[in-house]
């Protein structure tokens, strides 16, 4: 479970930029997620909402962006879309492929209440 | 409240020293700690000012975690973090492999698991430095601990400090604790397919340690097949076959790791 860790730290970065800008509440958390991020949704979300009690960020809502991973071939050059830690290209057949996005876990913005 | 010291703290790690009770050091998780009663602010749409930020959410985790491997850079140590299922035998590895690394060079070790002190008591018979940072509920260590658990020890110039993660074949795999390299350990009574079923894990991987090789005649474990199964999920992953019950295996890999120690 460690969701729980992650909804603690989105927690703490949270509160400290609400804190720096003057903000009485935080209504809304946007997030990034790679689908291949190693973190559950769902869990995440469960998680965000009891570790937010009693904090500033506390009934925020949690508008989460999962994030398409993409691949690229080291052989051919393509980018192409991956579903899984490994993939053959698809255009060559090559094993040497790279996840280049998809394991993103980004708090893109907030929203305060003044 | 914490029960050796009876100082407020409940939750959050605490870092032990094999053989001396009275030792102990929290591992502040402090900002979240407060927690009120409030009625529920449900809302349907969101208002307010949107401001950008723009971070990623383990930021904090990752500059302390860039701190320790300063720090280790800085003192010529090897920081290893070892990750693997609870039962793989990285405790065993470790009292395998330290007494074989320590006339050489000096080793330290920190130990990680929810609860006990029982691994930091089989490293301490070794006669090497240990600390055991008890996670709690937590499922993995995490940069500050490390931290942390650093500043109680004195690491010594161009050593080796093996860290032993919590059991744990997932949630180990997301944090970053500042170590040079992370061995996977799996053994022969687990399935082949692991690294497929846990592929972060054996993707955020440099070593894969495959362990227990002396029960393969009695297993029906696919030691190339699970091989494979790995090297598709990350083909850069450097990969031992050892026994630490008998020791078979182990000369090439303490060579390998004697050869990293090396200052380059």
């Amino acid at each position: 479970m460690h969701e729980m860790s992650i909804a603690l730290s989105i927690i703490d970065a949270v509160a400290a930029k609400a804190e720096e800008e003057h903000a009485k509440k935080v209504n809304g958390i946007e997030l990034e997620v790679g689908k291949l991020a190693g973190v559950e949704v769902g869990s995440l979300k469960f998680c965000f909402s009891a570790a937010a009690k009693g904090t500033i960020a506390e009934g925020a809502a949690l508008d989460i962006r999962e994030i398409q991973p993409v691949g690229v071939c080291s052989e051919c050059g393509r980018r192409f879309s991956m579903n899984f830690y490994y993939s053959t290209c698809d255009s060559c057949g090559s094993f040497k492929t790279d996840l280049v996005s998809g394991r993103e876990l980004l708090i893109k913005s907030i929203i305060l209440e003044e | 409240m914490c029960n050796t010291c009876g100082c407020s703290s409940s939750d959050g790690a605490v870092i032990y020293k094999p053989g001396d009770a009275s030792y102990h050091v929290h591992v502040d998780n402090d900002e979240h700690g407060h927690h009120h009663e409030h009625d529920s602010h449900a809302h349907e749409h969101t208002h307010g000012r949107q401001v950008v930020v723009e971070q990623d959410v383990l930021l904090r985790n990752n500059l302390l975690a860039e701190r320790n491997r300063g720090y280790f850079e800085a003192k010529n140590v090897l920081a290893i973090n070892f990750l693997s299922s609870p039962g793989s035998g990285k405790t065993s590895l470790l009292e395998k492999i330290i007494p074989l690394i320590k006339t050489d060079y000096p080793v330290s070790v920190i130990e990680g698991d929810q609860q006990t002190t029982r691994d930091a008591e089989r490293i301490q018979a070794l006669g090497v430095p240990v600390l055991q940072v008890n996670t709690g509920t937590g499922c993995h260590l995490d940069a500050l601990m490390i931290n942390r658990a650093v500043r109680e020890m004195e690491l010594a110039d161009s050593s080796l400090l093996c860290i032993e993660n919590v059991g744990n074949l997932v949630c180990p795999a997301l944090f970053d604790l500042g170590e040079a390299m992370k061995v996977v350990v799996i053994s022969v009574t687990e399935g082949e397919d692991k690294p497929l079923k846990y592929p972060t894990m054996f993707l955020e991987a440099d070593v894969c340690i495959l362990n227990k090789t002396d029960l393969l005649p009695y297993v029906s474990f696919d030691a190339a097949k699970c091989r494979e199964n790995a090297m598709q999920v990350n083909r850069r992953l450097e990969w031992f076959d050892l026994s630490a019950a008998t020791g078979e295996g182990i000369d090439v890999w303490i060579e390998w790791l004697k050869s990293k120690l090396k200052k380059d």
